[in-house]
């Protein structure tokens, strides 16, 4: 089933078309990945997505309904959560916070201005529960603005987990980690692929093929091909207009 | 007709206080565009243009000297200021230059009350533009009103060229709009920021050097005009000297006009002493409620970029 | 308990015995003193939620001063002297105010919001200069100070004062239940990442709009007290450098505590009356002092206290 459908969207700055009549399909369960080179239009891809952008013209269906007019919030509600490239946290809140702030998010009122949001367990044991599963349980305490990148990339990743996503939009999770933190960072996309359906960004071609279901390349605001990693590999015109660009 | 005729006058009255707050507001809209430095400091450069004017017209005896010196000597109050106390709030955050200007407020006005007392000054206005020219019938209008009229429009036509037609015009452009690309074509920002600064400091000065034998020069001359000047700048949007020029007229004739019309106006739709209270509270509110209808219309003013 | 509450509590207390300190050394002016500090203490308090927590760097906040102010005077005017109720009138007011004139600046942001809230507060004191009812510009002296529970008992100046230190204990009490609830964790997060907030399902405009809103209502109360301190109602009250002063209290406290809030107010009110005590142009002094405090030290009085501490130093 599809649970994710963009038709012929278009966003331009001035001249430049940044995304170009793009269609996407992503169905449900799978894990996504979309490749291309720096400039290709995949960050405002994924802005259009969230409702951080609003596209000159195309639609976005989500799970059947039409959400190319919500703002992000209700798109959040409806199941829909990502991550930055630049990480955004909150700097001065410690990562318990961070991600606790994201639970309360989807449970019940934040018009409450007496209990100490502190004591309340039910966010707290959630919250601790994404960090665990980023493997951040020992960083509870640390405030998120004090954390090293490789840290604060995991910690972008629960923050998201913890919106409890249908569908997950991770734009470039691994950009900036070293080697033992991207490790990490894979282990648990797959750990989490099958649960939660994803569409990746990243230009870690070995994280990619390894993880993906399916890719898709995007070169200058277009989707050029599609298809498994297998068939994006041998695709003629892709190598040529982005794998030949590549070291790999 | 004579209704008319007081129309026209107060439209005339209205411009040339709009011109006015242009020339104020320019100066500041291009530092809170290019710099997006919000600086409370600068109706005290206003002011002490007008007190630099008193002071120098009295020692020369010369109202064009005295206009001269005053002009050198807000540009270099300006540059002074520059390079004490605002280089070093460029990079800090709007809150810490909101405290450290109005800290110099707090630091100028003072200051000009020890220098020259409380009490008002006058400066005399000088022979050549004295006595009132014939408008429309009996109608008269005063040759230094018309003046001030003519000056800020040289000084906004100047400034179009400047901006439109120099090199340094079109840095202050791109700066507006995209200061890291300006950094990256290798030009001196600071030096850019400092001549901005300059500029605008002698704007506000020149300003209020032209107002001072129509107004009496006093202490609180720089809070009103720096408040009419924020209204200005929102209305027109944060940058745009076209937005500040647009803005400032369109404030300077609503608040003129108003003030006389508003109670005539309301008088045909309630009884005539409610007018008059209801248009006396309401007269000074109006370019506030002018701001507000424009924000909700626009949120970054009428000539500024989407944020 | 942490070392903020503890800081606070230290703090009332301290001025809780001001009013036996004045009467040993015979000083009834001290409490007087005390009195306005805890007033603007309440004030002070008041904007650091939204500027402190919220990041929204309010310049018209002396307007719900103002509002607090003349609701006394407007109650007092009707026969209504009750002191609970004057309060409710003028924080209903400033509610009243702060919705509609936050609805319109809070769709702004950065400069924008400084100049609007600015311009807002100037339209608000313009009102009342042109209101001749209550003496425009002059504005008008109170027969007396408002009443509780149908006595004259704040006529006492030290009944008085305690009067006021329960409501500044009470706003700084709910201000800290406040911004240690959902509510504040999420005002705060507004502070520090607009666009995260949203990616996680917030919408910020109504938490601010919340916040503007509680913020003008206490500061309204505030302003009943002061307007029964000084038993005079003036448009003075709303001027902008008045809330530029708000603001430098917040700065020389430390913005973003509530303790710090509280020590900026009563620093700043005596920092006032010692230098107008020197020369009438202490705003020259006063001036200097900010500045270098802004220039050097951006953490406040207490972070330049911290700073020259022996042994504290990173
Ligand atoms: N606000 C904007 N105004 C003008 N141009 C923009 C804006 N945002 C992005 N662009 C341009 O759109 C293009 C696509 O940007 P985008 O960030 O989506 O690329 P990307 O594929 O994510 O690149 P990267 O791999 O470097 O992250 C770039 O050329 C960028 O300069
Ligand atoms: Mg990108």
């Amino acid at each position: 089933m599809t649970l994710l459908q963009v038709e012929n969207l278009r966003k331009s700055y001035g001249a430049l078309a940044v995304t170009d009549g793009l269609s996407l399909s992503v169905a449900e369960g799978e894990l996504h990945a979309i490749i291309g080179p720096n400039g290709a239009g995949k960050t405002t891809l994924i802005a259009q997505l969230s409702g951080q952008l609003a596209p000159d013209s195309g639609t976005v269906r989500f799970g059947g309904a039409d959400i190319t007019r919500l703002d992000m919030a209700s798109r959040v509600r409806a199941g829909l959560a990502r991550s930055f490239q630049i990480t955004t946290l909150m700097p001065a809140m410690t990562a318990l916070e961070n991600v606790a702030l994201a639970v309360q998010g989807r449970s019940g009122s934040s018009f409450r201005f007496w209990r100490p949001v502190a004591r309340e367990a039910a966010l707290n044991d959630q919250a601790m529960d994404c960090l665990a599963q980023v493997g951040l349980a020992d960083r509870a305490g640390r405030p998120a603005g004090a954390m090293s990148h490789g840290e604060k990339r995991q910690l972008e990743l629960a923050v998201a987990l913890a919106c409890r996503p249908r569908l997950l939009l991770l734009d470039e999770p691994l950009a900036g980690t070293g080697p033992q933190e991207a490790e990490v960072l894979v282990g648990l996309l797959a750990a989490l692929r099958g649960e939660v359906t994803m569409v990746l960004i990243e230009h870690d071609m070995e994280a990619v093929f390894a993880l993906a279901d399916r890719v898709s390349v995007l070169v200058y605001g277009q989707i050029i091909a599609s298809g498994t990693p297998g068939a994006i590999r041998q695709d003629p015109a892709v190598r040529a207009a982005y794998l030949g660009e590549e070291a790999c | 007709m004579r209704m008319a005729n007081l129309f026209l006058l107060q439209l005339l009255n209205g411009a040339q206080f709009g011109i006015l707050l242009f020339l104020v507001a320019a100066g500041l809209t291009l530092v809170f565009g290019i710099m997006d430095f919000i600086n409370l400091a600068h109706g005290v450069l206003y002011m002490l243009g007008a007190y630099l004017m008193a002071m120098f017209a009295l020692a020369t005896g010369s109202f064009w000297l005295g206009l001269l010196l005053a002009l050198g000597a807000t540009l270099a109050v300006g540059l002074v200021l520059e390079w004490a106390v605002f280089r070093r709030l460029y990079d800090r955050p709007h809150l810490d230059q909101v405290l450290a200007t109005f800290a110099l407020l707090l630091i100028l006005s003072e200051g000009v009350k020890i220098l020259w007392g409380s009490a008002p000054l006058n400066v005399a206005m000088p022979e050549l533009l004295s006595g009132s020219v014939p408008l429309a019938g009996p109608l008269r209008y005063p040759v230094y009103r018309i003046a001030i009229i003519a000056a800020g429009l040289a000084t906004a036509l100047g400034l179009w060229w400047l901006i439109t037609r120099t090199r340094a015009g079109m840095l202050l452009r791109a700066g507006a709009s995209n200061r890291p690309m300006v950094a990256a074509l290798g030009v001196d920002i600071s030096r850019l920021f400092m001549l901005v600064f300059a500029l605008g400091a002698m704007l506000a000065g020149f300003a209020g050097a032209l107002v001072s034998p129509v107004l009496s020069v006093d202490p609180g001359m720089g809070d009103q005009i720096l408040i009419l000047t924020f209204v200005v700048i929102v209305i027109g949007g944060v940058g745009s000297v076209k937005g500040a020029f647009a803005g400032a007229l369109l404030v300077g004739i609503v608040d003129t006009v108003g003030r006389i019309f508003g109670p005539i106006w309301l008088k045909l739709v309630m009884d005539p002493a409610a007018a008059a209270q209801a248009g006396r509270v309401l007269a000074p509110m109006l370019i506030y409620l002018l701001m507000a209808a424009v924000l909700s219309w626009r949120p970054n003013g009428l000539f500024g970029r989407p944020s | 308990m942490s070392a903020a509450p503890k800081a606070a509590i230290a703090l009332l207390v301290l001025m809780a015995l001001v009013p036996p300190l004045a009467a040993a050394i015979g000083d009834p002016f001290l409490t007087v003193i005390a009195t306005r500090m805890a007033v603007f203490a309440i004030a002070a308090l008041s904007l650091d939620l939204i500027l402190g927590y919220g990041a929204l760097v309010s310049f018209g906040h002396a307007a719900y001063l103002g509002l607090g102010a003349y609701a006394v005077a407007v109650c007092a005017r009707h026969g209504i002297t009750d002191l609970v109720v004057q309060m409710a009138a003028g924080a209903g007011a400033a509610a009243v105010f702060a919705a509609v004139s936050g609805a319109i600046s809070l769709r702004t942001r950065g400069i924008y919001f400084i100049m609007i809230t600015l311009a807002f507060g100037q339209m608000a004191y313009f009102f009342f200069v042109s209101l001749s009812a209550y003496g425009g510009d002059d504005g008008t002296s109170l027969a007396a100070r408002s009443t509780l529970l149908g006595r004259d008992w704040l006529e006492n100046d030290t009944a008085f004062f305690y009067v006021v230190l329960a409501c500044l204990a009470l706003a700084y009490g709910g201000l800290h239940r406040l911004v240690h609830a959902r509510f504040g964790r999420v005002l705060i997060g507004t502070r520090e990442s607009e666009l995260r907030m949203r990616a996680i399902g917030y919408r910020p405009f109504r938490y601010r709009l919340a916040a503007y809103v509680i913020s003008g209502m206490i500061c309204a109360v505030a302003g009943v007290l002061l307007a029964n301190q000084t038993e005079y109602v003036s448009p003075a009250y709303m001027a902008w450098t008045r809330s530029g002063e708000l603001i430098v209290m917040l700065l020389l406290g430390g913005i973003g505590t509530l303790a710090g809030a509280m020590a900026g107010a009563l620093v700043t009110v005596g920092l006032e009356e010692l230098l107008a005590g020197w020369s009438e142009h202490w705003r020259l002094g006063f001036g200097l002092i900010l500045l270098a405090v802004v220039l050097w030290s951006p953490a406040g009085l207490a972070g330049l206290v911290r700073r020259l501490l022996p042994g504290d130093r990173a």
